[in-house]
């Protein structure tokens, strides 16, 4: 009886102060819609050079500010500055720039594939070449990456060869999974490139898994994986924290904030109340946040963290902050629901050409050389590309036998499956 | 009358709901300023407001956990996943938690949400985008599972699902979005004006849930099916010259039991058909069904036309997908039985 009174009385002397407020939901807006100017002016970019690298070894707590700026190497002259500058071997810098321009050269030979029928999808990675092939090009051949549908680059850079890949494109004979995907969701445990699932974010707690038993074993390889900016909100990232902060397990734990999810920008992933590496600083997990346009702070960061993971001081979360330069995917129309010129004003530049331009800057490239390669990459886009049309494009029905359809559900077929597979007439 | 296909018939559901009833919500992934990925929420945050019709990050799970909540305080909101393949980090919150609520607060708590999610097969989409999980929704005690078949249907039955008490899965054959595909893959694609069930009233109006409908009269073979499968069988029996009943049963569940028995009697006979796996699927309940309340009138054994026991192979979708052929061979089986 006391205790109700009382607790009138204080509502009584909270209400003469102020009439209580009706409650508001915010509902993030994105910076710019079709036909708005384009509004950068809310990203948090840190000069080039000005972010300090910490030893390898150094605890996660002395780093949080980590995940609060930005990492940047390349400036916009093209020189390479501050302590994150790799020491990069400049046939590596070769090889990183060729896989990239082959990496553009390969979405734009497929998007225009699909759209002349010939397959019936495809998810292009404009403007983010630089993540997936200066990241394989960090690690090591043995190391496993868990990708996301937007890390071709990561099978090109490791040479995977462009044959097998368009023939899972077009699902036909050449097609080393024979049939059974969508087009870009490849496969290759040869080259550590773990089997793209299609449903968002299931494999970054598996790349720890995977980490995890290599560390039980003793072995001295290490895992990586991506997802996206709008992914992380997805438990499956919530679990990979976890689990890599608790087992401090080698892994990166890749985020590629490219701005967009589909029409959602990176707000609706909370990524405009707190930066996406930031995530990481709540699990005690050293994190990140690199310029995921610049090729050198892209090595360099994943450089840290596998040497970090290495000497068994655990995982590392980076935020690859980049530019969605194209549509989420073929079935995509960003025309609907983002300013048209942001691709062409995004203030971190295009990841080729200012590697390029370094290169240049360093006497290790020409103009000349670069449009000689261009051509080259080009020419042999479609030299594979007649090859693997010669075995079939999409619907044209050289496909692996249907009858193999059956197959791999479980490792032996059980009566169900045969009698099943007899059904439909083989 | 206006004409609309499955997909604006499905926005005029939503957006009568959304005039009529405050409490009403609608959100989920891209389905605010860009209006869904199929466009089945195109234009309701312009006409309703931002706080009426929102996008989500995207966190299935967190999705329906928040329609949950939401229905806690007594909203009804009506939710979307992008695919049904999308589902399961919600299976969580659907099964041990929406289904339930009711039971174990002794009907102190409801949740009276809608989560509408396209299924099947028919893009391309290879196992992630194609799946048909009806079969592990009506297994769940709590759970009403809804699949139209027609754009006039799913606006109906949609209405309903938003205005029922409990929660409803609302299951969008995604290849009948745009037209009532027959699984025939040659040919031109038909397109909803053509059909007369494209003839939908722009205002409110109800298909109770529960109810099945014979969308043709036969005397032979009763057909069951539902979504996608609908259109199929009818062309099995067009083309097989076999006259069979088609039952579209619209709702799994509740099941109209009534109309099966009355035409299984009639008939004698019975093909049901799904697009999902075999195992321990819909057809595996229906087939119990009849067995046990048509035995006496049974001439032969019931035959089930479904996918195979397999994931949807991205490349042999066509050989996967039960089309009318398989269905007319069936039909010729039990007549034969």
């Amino acid at each position: 009886m006391l205790d109700s009174r009382r607790r009138a009385d204080n509502r009584a002397l909270l209400v003469e102060e102020s009439e209580p407020r009706a409650l508001e939901l915010r509902i993030p807006e994105a910076p710019a819609r079709p036909g708005e100017p384009v509004d950068f002016s809310k990203l948090n970019l840190s000069d080039p050079g000005a972010v300090r690298r910490p030893e390898v070894d150094a605890p996660a707590e002395s780093m949080r500010d980590l995940a609060y700026s930005l990492i940047r190497v390349l400036d916009d002259k093209g020189e390479a500055v501050g302590p994150w500058a790799p020491e990069v071997p400049v046939a590596t810098l070769k090889a990183g720039l060729r896989a990239m321009m082959l990496t553009r050269a390969y979405d734009d030979r497929m998007y225009r594939a699909q759209r002349q029928g010939k397959t019936s999808f495809y998810i292009k990675c404009t403007g983010e070449e630089a993540i997936a092939v200066a990241q394989a090009l960090a690690l090591d051949g043995g190391d496993m990456c868990f990708p996301s549908y937007r890390q071709q680059g990561l099978l090109i850079a490791r040479n995977y060869p462009l044959l097998k890949m368009m023939g899972q494109v077009y699902s036909n004979t050449l097609d080393p999974l024979k049939g059974r995907q969508m087009p870009i969701m490849y496969s290759s445990r040869e080259y550590g490139f773990f089997t793209v699932s299609g449903n968002l974010g299931t494999q970054i707690i598996q790349a720890v898994g995977w980490a995890m038993g290599s560390a039980l074993r003793g072995d001295t390889k290490i895992a990586a994986s991506w997802i996206g900016d709008g992914t992380t909100a997805e438990g499956d990232f919530h679990y990979a924290l976890t689990f890599a902060s608790v087992y401090r397990a080698p892994v990166i734990l890749n985020v590629v904030n490219n701005q967009w999810a589909i029409s959602s920008f990176q707000g609706i992933a909370g990524g405009d109340q707190a930066p996406f590496a930031a995530r990481g600083v709540g699990y005690g997990l050293p994190s990140l946040r690199v310029d995921g346009n610049d090729f050198l702070a892209v090595y360099a960061a994943t450089q840290w963290a596998a040497q970090r993971a290495r000497s068994n001081h655990g995982a590392t979360l980076i935020e690859l902050f980049t530019y969605r330069a194209e549509g989420h995917s073929t079935s995509d129309d960003p025309t609907r629901y983002r300013a048209a010129d942001e691709a062409s004003k995004w203030p971190l530049g295009d990841p080729i050409l200012r590697l390029k331009q370094y290169l240049i800057k360093r006497g290790e490239w020409t103009e000349e050389q670069h449009e000689a390669q261009q051509n080259e990459v080009t020419q042999e886009v479609r030299t594979v590309q007649r090859e693997a049309e010669a075995s079939g494009v999409h619907g044209a029905n050289n496909t692996h036998s249907p009858k193999t359809m059956f197959e791999d559900v479980f490792k032996e077929m059980d009566w169900r499956l045969r009698r099943q597979r007899q059904e439909a007439g083989f | 009358m206006p004409t609309m296909n499955m997909i604006q018939a499905v926005n005029s559901a939503m957006s009568v709901m959304l005039a009529r009833d405050p409490n009403v919500v609608v959100f989920g992934e891209d389905v605010g300023y860009f209006g869904g990925v199929f466009r089945a929420t195109e234009g309701l945050q312009k006409t309703y407001g931002k706080t009426r019709c929102f996008d989500t990050p995207i966190a299935e799970g967190g999705i329906v956990g928040a329609a949950i909540g939401m229905s806690a305080y007594g909203m009804r909101p009506v939710v979307e996943i992008q695919f049904a393949d999308y589902i399961y980090p919600a299976f969580d919150q659907i099964v041990s938690e929406a289904a339930r609520i009711r039971y174990r607060s002794a009907g102190e708590f409801s949740v009276p949400m809608t989560i509408r999610t396209p299924y099947g097969g028919g893009i391309f989409g290879g196992q992630t985008h194609s799946q048909s999980p009806e079969g592990l929704f009506t297994h769940v005690a709590g759970l009403k599972v809804v699949v139209p078949s027609t754009p006039y249907d799913a606006k109906g039955l949609l209405i309903s699902a938003i205005e029922d008490d409990d929660p409803v899965i609302f299951l969008e054959p995604k290849r009948l979005y745009t037209g009532p595909f027959e699984g025939h893959t040659e040919g031109a694609v038909k397109p909803w004006s053509v059909h007369p069930a494209s003839e939908v009233p722009e205002d409110h109006y109800r298909i109770p849930l529960g109810q099945a409908s014979v969308v043709r009269e036969g005397e032979d073979v009763t057909v069951l099916a539902y979504g996608t499968m609908v259109h199929v069988a009818l062309a099995a029996a067009r083309d097989s010259g076999i006259n069979a009943e088609v039952i579209d049963l619209r709702t799994l569940v509740p099941l109209d039991i009534e109309t099966i028995v009355r035409s299984v009697n009639k008939t004698g006979r019975c093909v049901v058909v799904h697009e999902a796996t075999r195992t321990s699927g819909y057809g595996a309940e229906l087939t119990t069904l009849v067995q046990q309340q048509c035995f006496f009138d049974l001439e032969a054994p019931i035959e089930r036309v479904t996918g195979y026991d397999i994931p949807y192979p991205h490349a042999f979708e066509w050989q996967y997908f039960p089309g009318p052929a398989r269905v007319a061979e069936a039909l010729r089986r039990s007549l034969a039985g």
